[in-house]
């Protein structure tokens, strides 16, 4: 079998000893929580820490707390966050989203916060060595050109979060804590359009939880693109979170997509589009271009680059057509093949 | 066979005599395995596709700790291969690298760490060679040879038939379709990968375990790679998770650990990655066909003629058979009165292609299929008409001289039209709904065995002992198809036992008889008819013991559900044990054995060995989908599958068979596809399998397996025990085709090649918008040298079976002639 290579572990059972453990280590040093992104990453030698500083035993991060809105702990495991009722109720979009992530034993072991901080994907780079050897490596690892697109001078791996969309969408914040203070910050603004450098948060820093503010009036989805009904990773992901006045009048809107660049994010123009209108077939459609007009696909992944652009549009549909109240459960079953 | 009879265990659904050992974790794989000492080894594996080895330095890689040998292509001279024609593979090459993936090098070491970190020690200096990705590039660069032996250039193999004067019958068909399709290399994907281990038995003989489905084949090639005399090697095939023909091929691996064992005297293991299977492949070649057929105006084939090209990757493998099979056994399924056909098979830098389930008959089963869906929509027949009105008959000979016995195929396409609900759906289901239907036949094993010899192809072993006990020996090996299950229930039913009486004893070189393995649908029929004499020989020993005993006539003696009884005396009658006991007591210790040979083939021409089986299998598939007009994106929410069993041995076991053939079947039609990537030339030279990974390669999860229908058609077969034929293969076979027929029902579209992806699908459903050719597929078939066929005059038409020598020089004269007067 692929065997990972030698590493120190340690288990720290607070924020405050994990922060300082991470600070001190520096960039030898790496979190694991589920490990379900990063311990695959370290058997293919894509990633070699020489410490892991394990979340498992941190106290404190699975905590749920419901107040105006809803916080979420980052070690809660995916699994955990689907069968929380409040998200179930409150916040389809993320429960959706959630549900979707991988496979069944991989939700039992990934957690929300792993989730936001997944490394980004590119079929030249998640590989076992040899084979990256025998491409003579690339710009995220150990090499220097970028093969998806030979000219280009950063790496296009992939944003493949499935609950990242449907948080931002959401509106949601997170907290991170290193050693020496705290922040809160827009989980959008977590995420840099670098495949390498794909992350904001600074390397000592801990994302303990995830705040969502009230869901007052708030209707959301998430629609998920790939081949098969589990273990894949998003090929797109369309998460939509819109409030409406009674008369169907759109207040606020967010459209945000995932997996077609190497960062979640929001469609601004599809988005405010949507304001002041009601959702008719044309509004639904206009918005679909819209938003596909910013999704960039790279050919690093599953299926067709250019068919994946062109269903874009379809996905941002079948979003919106869901908070509009349509009957979507046929569509869904075929394209996610289980009913959320 | 008569139907009458009842039988205790045949034909009753059973929970498969290994079920609840493979449920609760009980059996042993190869990688379960442990032994004192063991030592684990690792392969270094060259990152080029094509080069030259110019030097190797493993000094650096010896002196790690923990490393007890490194092995290179220089300790092992001798090549093999599973066909005698095409012995070109290394253990470890020697000199000359074919694909990304070839193994160059070994470690032996006290752990699997410390042998891959060693790996990174040993240096190799490569001389790169230009690399062949395509058969295309194979053809147009016949200087850059991937081997030194085969026809010429980086053709392996070019073999052409005809039976009957096709263009004669072509001329004079109301209609000619002409049609050209590709279908996609996959690879077998096993739940288990594979794993060896070899111990030494301390007198230059040794074990090897091993997760194979032909031990007698491994045997006889370790003997040779090893130069030692076989009978001083066992070859233990373990339980397989799976095999599908991938664990066919002797595997360099297998070569090494056995090696290893001797030369140190140490257990050795390996246990490949799931990369690593990748490239040891052996799976389905990606074929391009060309198909001309010739119909009347009422839908009646008139002739065919049949053109393929497979790649076939770095090596030989099982190669030549595969490049038979993508024609042989084509004219199975309806009355096909002349065809031809020209197959050839070149090398490119890939791994390399072999059997997989179908082994070279799902590639041209698909062209076909599809095609006579596009004969009945241009002559405005119902598609399963069509075929009902020409399947082939029963106790007939093909036009290629292959002798069908029993052939249920009308049956399996008048329930599967009945049980879909065919003539309510087809044309009749709304835009974006429809249902396609494709049939097929497949072999009950090859009539001949891969090396030549007069031999028995199965033989079984019994004995029995005072406690009751019956154990069956036989070479055979279950790789999850059930062949212990078939080897017991066959020994049961005879024995007038329960299943649970019978302990199987399997696929071990050391103590079975021999069994060619578990290849080509052939286990059943062989084996079973074997394990039917042994059983029957034994069988009258306790006949004629307990009729002694019981002082009745032999003919009277009935065994059944334990019991050995007089008919119609019910004070006669004993426990099936107490008659092994006096069997025993008058014959001493009970031994019978029992063995196969399949008939010999009615065809006398060169090569007429390849296809003849001792029976065939036919299935019938209709397949409904959902396609959606804006993305393409398709869903079968529905597969039904009519499959010509001959009889169900175990009816639980057959309909998992089905159910798995048809899950491996969508996989093929809808999403597996084993493909390389290469990288911008001017900046590398690579050429690497684009997804070696569980992940990445697709092939369904349950969630996107359909609910399917099986129905078994039963038709006992006089030449298979009890009247049971395959099903291991063949219900995977329609599947495909019906796919894509069923896409075409639905929107309108031909995708003339698997994967059928969303993707092409709305591709053709733009070029329909457009009013262009609603079709994706391969555009043309390249110019191919195929070979003079061998002429064989068809039964029909007063041939005797052999070739007719000159016919291609008469005819040419005949015309010569013609022009002359
Ligand atoms: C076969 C397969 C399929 C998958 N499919 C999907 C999919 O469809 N969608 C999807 O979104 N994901 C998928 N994943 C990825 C992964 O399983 C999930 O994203 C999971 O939620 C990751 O969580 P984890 O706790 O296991 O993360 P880990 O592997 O433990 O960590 C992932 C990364 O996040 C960092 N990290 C973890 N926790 C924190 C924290 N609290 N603060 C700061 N950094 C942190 C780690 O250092 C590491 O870099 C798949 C994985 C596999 C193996
Ligand atoms: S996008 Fe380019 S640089 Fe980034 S991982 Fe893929 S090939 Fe490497």
């Amino acid at each position: 079998m692929m065997r990972l290579p030698w590493f120190q572990f340690h288990a720290p059972t607070s924020v405050a000893e994990a922060a300082r453990m991470l600070a001190g280590e520096g960039p030898r040093g790496m979190l694991i929580a589920g490990g379900t992104d990063l311990l695959p990453n370290m058997k293919r030698r894509q990633q070699t820490p020489a410490t892991l500083i394990s979340l498992a035993r941190v106290e404190g991060l699975k905590k749920i707390t419901n107040g105006s809105g809803l916080t979420l702990g980052a070690g809660l495991t995916l699994t955990e966050v689907v069968g929380t009722l409040a998200v179930r109720e409150k916040y389809r979009g993320l429960w959706q989203a959630a549900a979707q992530v991988a496979s069944p034993h991989l939700r039992n072991m990934g957690t929300l916060g792993g989730n936001l901080c997944l490394d980004t994907r590119c079929n030249y780079y998640n590989q076992n060595e040899d084979w990256r050897e025998a491409i003579g490596y690339c710009m995220k690892k150990e090499g220097t050109t970028c093969w998806v697109a030979t000219a280009s001078k950063r790496c296009l791996a992939v944003s493949s979060t499935d609950t990242a969309p449907a948080l931002i969408a959401l509106g949601a914040k997170v907290r991170l804590v290193s050693s020496a203070g705290e922040r809160e910050l827009a989980l959008a603004s977590l995420y840099n359009n670098d495949g390498i450098d794909y992350l904001t948060r600074k390397p000592d820093e801990i994302l303990t939880e995830v705040v969502l503010p009230g869901a007052g009036g708030w209707k959301s989805t998430y629609w998920k693109l790939r081949r098969r009904g589990s273990f894949d990773f998003p090929l797109l992901g369309v998460a939509a979170a819109v409030r409406a006045a009674t008369d169907g009048t759109i207040e606020e809107a967010r459209l945000v997509l995932g997996a077609v660049s190497s960062q979640p994010f929001l469609a601004g123009k599809a988005s405010a589009f949507l304001v002041g209108k009601k959702l008719s077939d044309e509004v639904i459609a206009e918005a679909g271009t819209l938003a596909a007009s910013r999704a960039k696909p790279m050919d690093n992944t599953d299926l067709d680059v250019y068919w994946r652009k062109e269903v874009v549009p379809s996905f941002v549909g079948y979003a919106l057509r869901e908070i509009r109240g349509d009957d979507m459960r046929a569509l869904r079953m075929r394209i996610a093949r289980q009913q959320l | 066979m008569s139907s009458a009879k009842k039988f205790d265990v045949i034909g009753h659904a059973r929970r498969r005599v290994d079920g609840r050992a493979k449920v609760t974790g009980q059996l042993r794989y190869a990688d379960d395995l442990t032994l004192p000492r063991m030592l684990h080894a690792k392969l270094l594996r060259s990152p080029h596709p094509h080069a030259l080895i110019e030097a190797i330095d493993i000094a650096r890689a010896r002196s790690h700790p923990g490393v007890q040998l490194v092995l290179t292509g220089r300790d092992f001279p001798v090549p093999f291969g599973i066909m005698p024609v095409s012995q070109d593979e290394y253990p470890l090459a020697p000199e000359h690298v074919r694909y990304v993936g070839d193994p160059v090098a070994a470690v032996i070491a006290q752990d699997e760490q410390a042998a891959s970190e060693a790996l990174k020690l040993i240096e190799v200096t490569y001389r790169a060679l230009p690399t062949i990705a395509t058969p295309e590039e194979a053809l147009a660069h016949p200087e850059t040879r991937i081997h030194d032996y085969g026809e010429s250039g980086n053709i392996h193999r070019n073999q052409a038939f005809e039976f009957g004067d096709v263009e004669e019958a072509l001329a004079q068909s109301d209609h000619v379709f002409e049609d050209v399709f590709f279908f996609e290399g996959s690879t077998h994907m096993p739940m288990e990968q594979h794993a060896a281990l070899a111990a030494s038995e301390g007198d230059g003989r040794f074990t090897l375990w091993s997760s194979t489905q032909n031990p007698h084949y491994l045997q006889r090639q370790l003997a040779r790679v090893l130069q030692l005399p076989a009978a001083h090697i066992r070859v233990i095939a373990c339980d397989n998770g799976g095999g599908f023909g991938g664990k066919c091929d002797p595997a360099n691996h297998e070569m090494v650990v056995s090696k290893a064992a001797l030369m140190l005297g140490r257990p050795v293991k390996i246990c490949l990655t799931r990369e690593e299977v990748f490239y040891l492949h052996r799976g389905r070649h990606p074929v391009l066909m060309k198909f001309r057929t010739g119909v009347t105006r009422d839908g009646k084939l008139t002739g065919m003629h049949l053109q393929t090209l497979l790649d076939g990757g770095g090596y030989g493998s099982h190669g030549p058979a595969s490049t038979f099979y993508t024609g042989v056994l084509t004219p199975l399924t309806y009355e096909l009165p002349r065809f031809k056909f020209e197959a050839c098979r070149v090398f490119t830098n890939k791994p390399a292609c072999g059997p997989k389930r179908g082994h070279g008959t799902p590639q041209p089963r698909f062209g076909q299929e599809v095609q006579l869906d596009k004969i009945a929509e241009r002559l405005k027949l119902d598609p399963a008409d069509l075929r009902l009105n020409m399947v082939t008959k029963a106790n007939s000979l093909t036009a290629s001289w292959l002798k069908i016995g029993s052939n249920g195929l009308a049956e399996c396409i008048r329930q599967v039209v009945e049980g879909s609900g065919w003539r309510q759906k087809h044309g009749k289901l709304p835009e974006g709904r429809g249902v396609g239907i494709a049939c097929s036949s497949y072999m009950c094993g090859a009539g001949v065995s891969i090396y030549w010899n007069k031999m028995p192809h199965s033989g079984v072993a019994l004995t029995l002992d005072r406690s009751g006990q019956v154990t069956v020996f036989c070479g055979a090996t279950e790789v999850g198809q059930g062949s212990d299950d078939v080897l017991a229930a066959i020994v049961a039913e005879t024995l007038g036992i329960s299943t649970k009486e019978v302990r199987c004893v399997t696929g071990d070189t050391g103590i079975t008889p021999v069994d060619l393995g578990s290849y080509s649908s052939r286990v059943t029929i062989m084996m079973g008819n074997a394990a039917l004499q042994a059983a029957g020989r034994a069988r009258d020993m306790l006949v004629t013991a307990a009729a002694e005993q019981l002082e009745v006539l032999p003919a009277s003696i009935v065994l059944s559900r334990g019991r050995v009884f007089a008919a119609g005396d019910a004070a006669k009658s004993m426990s099936f044990a107490e008659a092994v006991v006096y069997a025993e007591t008058k014959f001493g210790t009970l031994g019978t054995v029992g063995s196969y040979t399949p008939p010999k083939p009615p065809g006398k021409f060169k090569a007429a060995g390849v296809g003849p089986s001792p029976a065939y299998s036919f299935s019938a598939c209709v397949v409904e989908v959902e396609v959606d007009e804006h993305t393409g994106w398709i869903n079968v929410p529905k597969v039904w599958i009519a499959h010509d069993i001959g009889r169900a041995l175990n009816p639980l076991l057959a309909r998992g068979q089905v159910i798995g053939g048809v899950y491996m079947g969508l996989g093929e039609a809808l999403m597996e596809e084993q493909v390389f990537r290469r990288l911008p030339p001017k900046l590398s030279d690579a050429l690497v399998h684009k997804i070696p990974s569980l992940l990445e390669y697709k092939s369904i999860t349950s969630l996107d397996m359909p609910e399917v229908e099986v129905i078994l058609v039963e038709d006992p077969d006089p030449n298979c025990p009890f009247g049971a034929k395959e099903v291991g293969q063949g219900p995977l076979l329609p599947v495909m085709p019906a796919v894509a027929n069923a896409i075409f029902d639905a929107v309108g579209v031909r995708i003339d090649e698997v994967p059928i992806t969303p993707e092409k699908v709305l591709r053709a459903l733009q070029l329909k918008r457009e009013g262009k050719n609603p079709r994706v597929g391969p555009e043309r078939f390249p110019d191919v040298h195929y070979a003079e066929p061998v002429f064989v005059l068809p039964p029909g038409e007063g041939g005797d079976g052999n070739e007719t020598k000159d016919h291609y020089k008469q005819a040419v004269n005949k015309v010569a002639e013609r022009a002359v007067s």
